[in-house]
């Protein structure tokens, strides 16, 4: 019976490898542009997602410009936003808005769901999971070329003559949902829209493709509890992704037919220039309702990937194992799981019944306790680990210092109470920035940093990489940190100008170190770039496994080609963290060693595993004798 | 020595491989899993709307029971159909898969008219936010529907061609799969809308 079954999967494979060879002779457009193939996908992903961080980068550093310096004359900006200064030289105050708003839209879906979970996610899965690729090439070719397109139609809307979406990157309605409104929320908002509905298309397919590779394509040996926690994020985030953005779908559906269709989902008993609309028995905060049910669980779509990168970063750099593996998983699907019943903790002030609002808030104050557990299990793994201090491994350790820093005024916001002081304030800002922010962020950078030699076969350089990090580490905590005290002095986030409060007055210098920070964490980011593109081509030639990592991705070639490993895939035998094991000749055993080589440092139990893996080992001998 | 080991656990079952099922149908559960969450967003949003007051009621055309009934039937022969197929009998396959078709249509045919005879009861698309929930949930599941009949036709052509066997199920099973999921849906939507009126 087995031996049957052999012989089919040979066969399959044969047939794999000869579709791979032939991929391989293909032209430019298969082999760069419509590739199937999941590494470049991610390659493209990551490409495109930088190139949005740095549009993202250079928006707020404009309206940092604003608030830092509102009487700086700025003409000297005229070639690049030409009719947007003021005669003055100053920023539109329309122009203003949609700088903020676009910011927000491109960091928030650009760079850190597409860019990071894009990249991230097709690039590793097949290869820690052990997989030629994934399971539908061409869906995940599809899913980018969608992100392609909603790119495109977004970048579009910066150009246009009136402005792109202005109305904040929530488009609450009735702002966005009337074009009378403002500029910025005519033709500049219907691209919004119609970019996002492309957007959501491609993570959904993203995501459907993510979640079959993980379920179905593992390969031998490889169980749920073996799995890298990289891809136990990876999976729960997918899932969150399936599960809400349907949602937002809806909610910019029901705000297409309120704007082109005459509709009233959202608006009611409005009047213009003393006019009223024909709209009666809409409900903006239904929109809201909507949004947010999504917009809660994105937070977490952009943290788990950094968070699962970090994970496994920060056990190769200490040369320990993960503390906690098990609460580690459990932590994250518990947060996944939380994330979709605190989204009113967005919406304290909008009326809502106090006794909802308190409700709200005992769910919004337990995700710390996942939270927490994540943190400790981070720093308990560094604690006594022979940490090597990686550019990759300085960025995952400042990710932990931001999840905390940021974490710890969430417990602030989250109360019903307080909200109502700090709601909408700079405090808010600083506090989403560290933690969702800037903790994605370095994840994201952190993963560039530590897989860069297998997508590229080169390393990128360690000193410019330190270098990058302290001065973005230090340039956020000096952007952020100042914010909360802007915040808890009550100044309102996305003002234009706050000159003509007097009370506002004093944080004037405050406002400008911060801006000054900002410029200097953006330049910052230049180095990276440089970095990166440097290293693709000059960097120093990297091996096959420089971390001395565990994972299935090490033990394929310098660069892998189509179908990863060019023999057979790796069977695995063993969890993907035994780093240190006492009695190992090397430091760390990859997942791919049978406990059968290793008997210096196998514990009891796992010299019983012994006899299971003689089995397996026979089957693969035999499979020889077939060829 | 090793060889002697390998030997003798050549009969030895195979290890156990992750669990896994056809990707294709899993990706399918997973766009289903899609579907249900866009649709319990807008009967969510729906039920929170209603609350509020200021709600017009409507009464659902009596079309929209006969097209229920349809739609029941749809399925009923598709799962004939796959029935069939199991059996390689692939001459009802296509007349099978030709009614599912019919019926199909002959549902959203009957939604349509169902919309006119709301109309003419003065619910309107623009207007009370009860009518225009009303319009696009009804809609939202035709559309849906149109890409069922699209994978039933495609299902069709590929029976024509034989690729459609007993040993060959995995396209037939994920259009009959979408098929029930589309008529589940729908018997979902039709009571919860004759509920909350």
């Amino acid at each position: 019976m087995a031996t049957i079954d052999l012989h089919t999967h040979t066969s399959t494979e044969h047939h794999d490898d000869h579709g791979h060879d032939h991929a391989h002779h293909g032209n430019f457009w298969t082999n760069y542009v419509f590739c199937e193939d999941h590494k470049v996908i991610a390659k493209q992903f990551l490409i495109t997602g930088m190139a949005w961080a740095l549009i993202g980068g250079t928006l707020s550093v404009l309206f940092r410009l604003q608030l830092g310096f509102p009487n700086a004359d700025l003409s000297w900006l005229k070639p690049i936003l030409g009719g947007w200064l003021t005669p003055e030289g100053k920023i539109d105050p329309e122009f203003y808005l949609a700088l903020v708003t676009m910011h927000g839209t491109i960091m928030v879906f650009f760079v850190l769901t597409a860019g990071l979970s894009g990249t991230f996610s097709n690039f590793l899965i097949p290869l820690q999971i052990g997989a030629r690729d994934m399971a539908s090439g061409f869906m995940n070719m599809l899913s980018y070329w969608f992100f392609f397109i909603s790119s495109c139609i977004m970048f579009i809307s910066l150009f246009i003559s009136t402005g792109p979406a202005s109305g904040g990157w929530v488009i609450y309605p009735p702002l966005s949902a009337l074009p009378q409104a403002m500029q910025g929320s005519g033709l500049g908002m219907t691209l919004w829209l119609v970019a996002m509905v492309f957007f959501i298309v491609s993570s959904l397919l993203g995501s459907i493709n993510y979640i079959t590779t993980v379920i179905n394509m593992r390969t031998k040996g490889m169980s749920f509890t073996k799995l890298p926690l990289t891809i136990w994020a990876f999976f729960f985030t997918a899932i969150i992704g399936i599960l809400s953005f349907p949602v937002l779908f809806a909610a910019a559906l029901l705000l297409v037919f309120d704007r082109s269709f005459g509709t009233s989902f959202y608006l009611s008993d409005i009047y213009i220039g003393g006019e009223a609309l024909p709209n009666q028995g809409g409900s903006p905060i239904l929109f809201q309702h909507l949004f947010w049910f999504l917009g809660h669980p994105e937070v977490y779509i952009v943290l788990l990937p950094a968070l699962g990168i970090t994970s496994e970063i920060i056990a190769t750099n200490s040369r320990k194992p993960i503390f906690g593996y098990k609460a580690m998983v459990g932590s994250m699907l518990f947060i996944a799981i939380l994330s979709f019943v605190v989204w009113a903790h967005h919406m304290f002030v909008t009326g809502m019944n106090p006794f909802l609002g308190s409700i709200f808030t005992l769910l919004t104050l337990i995700i710390a306790v996942p939270s927490a557990v994540k943190i400790f299990n981070y720093v308990t793994t560094l604690w006594k680990g022979n940490i090597k201090f990686t550019a990759a491994m300085l960025f995952s350790i400042g990710l932990v210092s931001f999840f905390l820093t940021g974490g710890i005024t969430g417990i602030f916001l989250g109360n019903s109470a307080i909200d109502i002081q700090l709601h909408d304030t700079y405090f808010v800002v600083a506090h989403f920035h560290l933690v969702m922010g800037s903790a994605s962020f370095f994840g994201m950078v952190a993963g560039v940093y530590h897989w860069f030699p297998k997508m590229f076969g080169r390393m990128m350089n360690e000193k410019l990489g330190y270098v990058h990090f302290w001065f973005t580490f230090v340039g956020v905590y000096l952007v952020f940190f100042p914010m909360h005290y802007i915040g808890i002095a009550g100044f309102p986030r996305r003002y234009y100008s706050w000159t003509n409060f007097e009370t506002f007055s004093g944080f004037a210098d405050l406002n400008m170190l911060v801006s000054i920070a900002a410029i200097m964490t953006l330049a910052a980011q230049f180095l990276f770039l440089f970095n990166f593109i440097y290293s693709i081509f000059r960097g120093k030639q990297a091996s096959a496994n420089p971390w001395n990592s565990t994972t299935l991705e090490w033990t394929t070639p310098r660069l892998p080609g189509h179908g990863n490993w060019p023999g057979e895939i790796p069977t695995v035998y063993r969890w993907p963290y035994d780093y240190s094991k006492p009695g190992s000749k090397e430091d760390f055993i990859p997942q791919h060693i049978p406990y059968s080589e290793t008997p210096e440092s196998n514990l009891a139990h796992e010299n019983d595993l012994i006899k299971l893996e003689m089995s397996e080992d026979a089957m693969t001998v035999e499979k020889d004798h077939t060829h | 020595m090793e060889k002697s080991v390998i030997s003798e656990f050549k009969i030895v079952e195979e290890p156990k491989r992750p669990i896994s099922m056809n990707p294709k149908k899993f990706a399918m559960w997973l766009f289903m899993g899609s579907v249900i969450m866009l649709f319990a967003a807008f009967t969510s949003g729906y039920i929170v709307r209603r609350a509020e007051g200021n709600w017009v009621y409507f009464d659902l055309p009596f079309l929209f029971t006969i097209s229920t009934i349809v739609i029941i039937a749809s399925s009923l022969t598709m799962q004939f159909a796959y029935w069939a197929a199991k059996k390689d009998n692939l001459e009802s396959v296509k007349i099978l898969v030709t009614s599912t078709s019919v019926l199909g249509l002959a549902f959203l045919v009957l939604q349509f008219e169902g919309w006119k005879d709301l109309v003419s009861n003065q619910v309107y698309l623009v207007g009370n936010p009860s009518g225009s929930f009303l319009y696009i949930i009804t809609g939202l599941h035709g559309l849906h529907l149109i890409s069922a009949i699209v994978f039933l036709l495609i299902v069709l052509v590929a029976t024509y061609r034989y690729r459609v066997h007993s040993k060959n199920l995995v396209q037939m099973e994920m259009c009959l799969t979408y098929w029930h999921f589309l008529g589940g849906l729908w018997l979902y939507l039709f009571v919860f809308l004759l509920l909350y009126r």
